[in-house]
């Protein structure tokens, strides 16, 4: 398991490779903006076709974080469902794999703004959820502390190669998208660049993350 | 020699004509079953095809079609019907002719099908249209010929091959049926000759006198070309001095970036304001019938086109053809070259540009080629599955079928001659279920057996979809171009996708011989502004490069041999000697390699003559390769005849690269996922109709279509390998862009017959390579460790680390 480990509010957490984050002392594993169902939910509204296998490359990837992190709880960050169709439309094949990975562990789906009311696969659903020094809630709020966040799907360049990053400052840490097939959002553009201090990093995802100062432009 | 019909004799003689051996001579055979005519432009071989049927329909009335003409280019098509109005006409002939494409109106389409004229003129798409429709049998029940024109280029496409599929069906239709194929000069009339007879009957084949040879030279100009590059943009004042001496000029590029770049060049150094106009099939068909009505017209000097001229009306007073940058192919040369002075038995006149001091070689080994009537051409292959997928939908459209029938009616038609039955019924088994991957999704669930046995669609309503995908030519993803003011503004042009995506506001970029300015993207069109500035980027047209044909690279490696190179300009003659004298020459039987240092990274330059796409391929296998010796490259580059790859460290043992086990093994690690299979994929998912074009005013976004393919190839690879349309696409790139059998071939030739030079720097062979389009970024273990060390510079530097 590639890992780069980093502080935030008295807490360590390790951003991982993959795009999660594990916060071992807690043994909980964060992944945000898994859009699960996307495929389905374009071909609803008459877009171009996109093959329904993307939900089963995110859940096999999630799977594997699992698998090597066993954690006791994991928390989804919002977004998890591309709407609330998307949930329900969920395969029976891709259902009954989920509930297999929710076996055993608390759950949390953390509301976003794709998916605001809660769906039919058990867990607790929450608008936000608040854990020892850090918050965990689906946007970021300007003046938060010790906050743990998703939404923008930021990317970071290095080395004229772009990748989904963790955006990390001493107040929050921005997760970057987990779903297979979600766009990005570039670190330098306005919402993430006025939201991360000036001496905020980003995480590049890949094996191994790579850790640079958060490109400005 | 047959007699031709006194009414005809008569109309010739009034007209002062007379008629040509081979146009007697089609009437003479006009109950052969399958004809085809070899005969150069402006030997009145449209006419040698339409004889025959003119001369029954005038001998007996005729009920319904009788004639059907299929060219590859609507205007043609259009063209045709007006030349031909005129003499039935004069002569008062009792024939209805009318013309069918995509621009007919619904209320003429819907009167043709209720009552067919007595010729139909139309495009290979039109017909099987035409044959999806339930009435199919009906409207083609009397037809007694087919006039295939353009054949050659036809049977270089898949619009061939759909068209010779339907021809087996209208010949079900009508049993009776005779076809007869126009042809330019083609290597390998017998070849053609199959392809458009019904399988196995024979077919004849008639040569009409090929005329004088061409006059073909080099353009001399007073700069010697430039080391590298393409544009030719140093012959300016030269081509110019020849336009003034001609009447009408036509300017072959072999890209459309390169005809906008020599157009706007040529504007900017036209101090007569000689008329020039511009054609290339990115254009809006606004401005391109406006150049063609000009043309037609007389009122244009010159045109500055690329393939989208190959093809089409003949415009008599063309008498100068330049074709600037490498021929590339002596027979389409030879075509381009018979586009001036299409008077018979007149010599057509041309001149070759060369862009770079490479090509001034390969110009004159085109030249050489020309002149001893040596064609380059390489067999196509059967014909290919994802055609025979939209066949067998086309057919269910039309109505109910049983396999047998139509597998046989299937190898009939020429390219599908050799088709087995297995491989019929995968195709058959996609059409009905999508594939075992995609089985659980309705939308692939197109054909059901009924009780009876016979094949129906599922689901009636899902022909008008199947009907909409008709085709074989798929576009790139491009959006359109215009201006942007009030009322919307006027169409310029098209650019790719992913050009457009890559444009900020402010950018200036050239179209149509404008520079214009990038203003924003509104509902998928790029709205721009006029602009004066000075360094416009170029838009970028994928179209297809073609790559050089095997026996264009043979003679140049001919070339480079001789010991002193007399025939060549004194700077061309030079730089090979220069060459020589730093490292060496390439030599047919032996593959040289050059190593240098530059920049701090160590190159290698493989000179395989392979042509662009194998040499494309050599670089991808080569460079994984690499990777796992532990050389960390970190890309290449290809031209026709050599791929430089950049890495790490140095090649110091190039011969274990080179096996033909080894880089097979490499070609099927590779194929898995690269942007060469994705875009081939694409091309044959939409052909097959696994995908759907994108129809006008559909809703879409940015850049989701060509992303849908990609995902679906993808998931495809990973859940279905074996995927009918993943064997098609390995097909298809094999010998298309992949080009596999050529990189075989200069394994097999150069044996173990190596030569690693060091070079003390870039060598004079090289260098242009250094400017070559194209780079193919490699991520491997050099890309990680170049972002490692750039990761941990950032971070000291910000002091974070």
């Amino acid at each position: 398991m590639h890992g780069h480990d980093f502080p935030l509010a008295d807490a360590t957490l390790t951003a991982l490779g993959s795009g999660a984050l594990f916060w071992r002392a807690e043994s909980l594993l964060c992944v945000s903006d898994l859009h699960l169902g996307k495929a389905e939910r374009i071909a609803r509204r008459g877009g171009a076709l996109l093959p329904p296998f993307e939900t089963r490359d995110t859940l096999a990837r999630l799977a594997d974080d699992i698998a090597s992190t066993d954690p006791a709880v994991v928390v989804c960050l919002g977004d998890s469902f591309d709407d609330l169709a998307a949930a329900g439309g969920l395969g029976e094949a891709e259902r009954t794999w989920l509930m297999q990975l929710m076996a055993g562990r608390r759950w949390i789906w953390v509301e976003g703004n794709h998916d605001p009311g809660p769906v039919d696969l058990g867990g607790t659903h929450r608008a936000e959820l608040a854990l020892g020094p850090l918050v965990f809630r689906h946007i970021a709020r300007p003046d938060a502390a010790g906050e743990v966040s998703g939404h923008y799907h930021p990317k970071a360049r290095l080395a004229r190669r772009s990748r989904p990053a963790f955006l990390v400052d001493s107040r929050r840490v921005i997760l970057p998208a987990y779903g297979t097939y979600t766009g990005g959002l570039a670190c330098h553009a306005p919402p993430l660049a006025g939201l991360m201090g000036p001496q905020a990093i980003a995480i590049l995802t890949g094996a191994p993350p790579r850790a640079m100062p958060m490109p400005r432009r | 020699m047959a007699e031709l019909p006194p009414l005809f004799a008569d109309w010739f003689a009034s007209r002062g004509w007379s008629v040509h051996p081979h146009q007697a001579e089609m009437l003479a055979r006009a109950d052969a079953p399958a004809l085809l005519l070899v005969a150069p432009t402006g030997g009145g071989k449209t006419l040698a095809g339409f004889l025959p049927s003119l001369a029954e329909l005038a001998d007996r009335p005729h009920e319904g079609l009788h004639t059907l003409y299929i060219s590859p280019l609507k205007a043609l098509a259009a063209d045709i019907r007006r030349n031909l109005t005129a003499p039935v006409a004069e002569m008062g002939l009792p024939i209805r002719i009318e013309d069918r494409s995509g621009d007919t109106t619904q209320t003429q389409r819907r009167k043709q099908r209720a009552s067919p004229p007595h010729i139909l003129l139309t495009t290979p798409e039109s017909l099987a249209l035409l044959l999806s429709y339930e009435d199919a049998p009906r409207i083609f029940a009397g037809l007694r010929r087919v006039i295939v024109d353009e054949i050659h280029a036809l049977a270089e496409s898949k619009r061939g091959d759909q068209l010779m599929l339907g021809l087996s069906r209208l010949q079900t239709l009508a049993p009776g049926l005779r076809r007869v194929g126009l042809s330019a000069t083609v290597e390998d009339p017998a070849a053609i000759a199959r392809f458009l007879a019904r399988h196995p009957d024979p077919c004849e084949i008639l040569r009409a006198d090929p005329g004088p040879d061409p006059e073909i030279a080099m353009l001399e100009t007073d700069t010697p070309p430039p080391w590298a590059g393409g544009g030719g943009r140093y012959a300016i004042p030269a081509v110019l001095e020849e336009l003034r001496r001609h009447n009408t000029t036509l300017i072959f590029h072999n890209t459309r970036a390169q005809a906008e770049i020599f157009f706007h060049a040529l504007w900017q150094a036209n101090s007569d304001n000689l008329p020039i106009g511009i054609h290339h099939g990115s254009l809006s068909r606004e401005a391109r019938q406006k150049v063609e009505a000009a043309m037609v017209a007389g009122e244009l000097r010159a045109i500055v086109c690329t393939g989208s001229l190959d093809l089409g009306i003949d415009w008599g007073d063309v008498d100068l053809v330049i074709q600037v940058g490498a021929p590339k192919n002596v027979k389409r040369l030879v075509q381009r070259i018979g586009r001036a002075n299409h008077r018979y038995n007149a010599p057509s006149k041309a001149l070759l540009v060369p862009a770079n001091r490479f090509e001034v070689v390969e110009c004159r080994a085109a030249l050489d080629a020309v002149r001893a009537h040596d064609l380059d051409g390489a067999p196509r292959g059967p014909g290919p599955r994802d055609v025979l997928c939209q066949h067998i939908l086309i057919a269910a459209c039309a109505g109910p079928f049983a396999a047998d029938t139509l597998y046989g009616e299937i190898r009939a038609a020429g390219p599908y001659a050799a088709l087995s039955r297995a491989e019929f019924d995968d195709c058959l088994d996609f059409c009905a279920t999508g594939g075992y991957a995609l089985r659980a999704y309705d939308r692939w669930q197109r054909l059901k057996q009924g009780p009876d046995g016979l094949w129906r669609l599922r689901d009636p309503r899902s022909a008008r979809n199947i009907r909409m995908n008709i085709g074989t030519i798929v576009d790139y993803e491009t959006v359109k171009v215009r201006l942007k003011n009030r009322r919307g503004g006027a169409p310029l042009g098209e650019v790719e996708e992913a050009f457009a995506a890559s444009l900020s506001p402010g950018d200036t970029f050239l179209i149509g011989g404008q520079v214009v300015r990038y203003e924003g993207l509104r509902e998928m069109v790029v709205e721009v502004s006029r602009d004066r500035g000075r360094a416009p980027r170029i838009a970028v047209f994928m179209g297809t490069k073609m790559a050089t044909s095997t026996l264009l690279s043979d003679r140049v490696l001919g070339i480079l041999q001789q010991r002193s190179w007399p025939d060549l300009p004194g700077h061309t003659a030079d730089w090979l000697a220069l060459q020589r004298r730093i490292s060496r020459l390439p030599a047919p039987n032996r593959l040289l390699i050059e190593s240098f240092r530059r920049e701090g990274r160590a190159h290698s330059c493989i000179y395989g003559f392979a042509g662009r796409n194998a040499q494309q391929t050599l670089g991808l296998m080569l460079t994984q390769r690499m990777e796992a010796a532990g050389l960390q490259p970190l890309g290449f580059v290809a031209s026709d005849y050599a791929t430089l790859v950049w890495g790490l460290e140095p090649l110091t043992d190039p011969a274990p690269l080179f096996t033909r086990a080894g880089l097979r093994d490499a070609l099927e690690t590779w194929l898995a996922s690269n942007a060469v299979m994705k875009r081939t994929f694409r091309a044959s998912a939409i052909v097959a109709g696994l995908i759907e074009r994108n129809m006008p005013g559909q809703r879409r976004s940015g850049k989701q279509a060509t992303f849908s393919s990609d995902i679906l190839y993808d998931t495809l690879r990973k859940y279905d390998p074996d995927h009918l349309l993943l064997r098609i696409t390995r097909e298809e790139a094999m010998r298309g862009l992949v080009d596999f059998s050529r990189l075989e071939a200069m394994i097999d030739r150069i044996g173990d017959r190596i030569d690693l030079v060091a070079a003390p720097h870039v060598t004079p062979l090289a260098a242009p390579l250094l400017l070559e389009a194209g780079r193919v970024p490699i991520e491997g273990a050099g890309a990680a460790r170049l972002m490692d060390e750039e990761a941990a510079r950032l971070m000291a530097e910000a002091g974070l680390g």
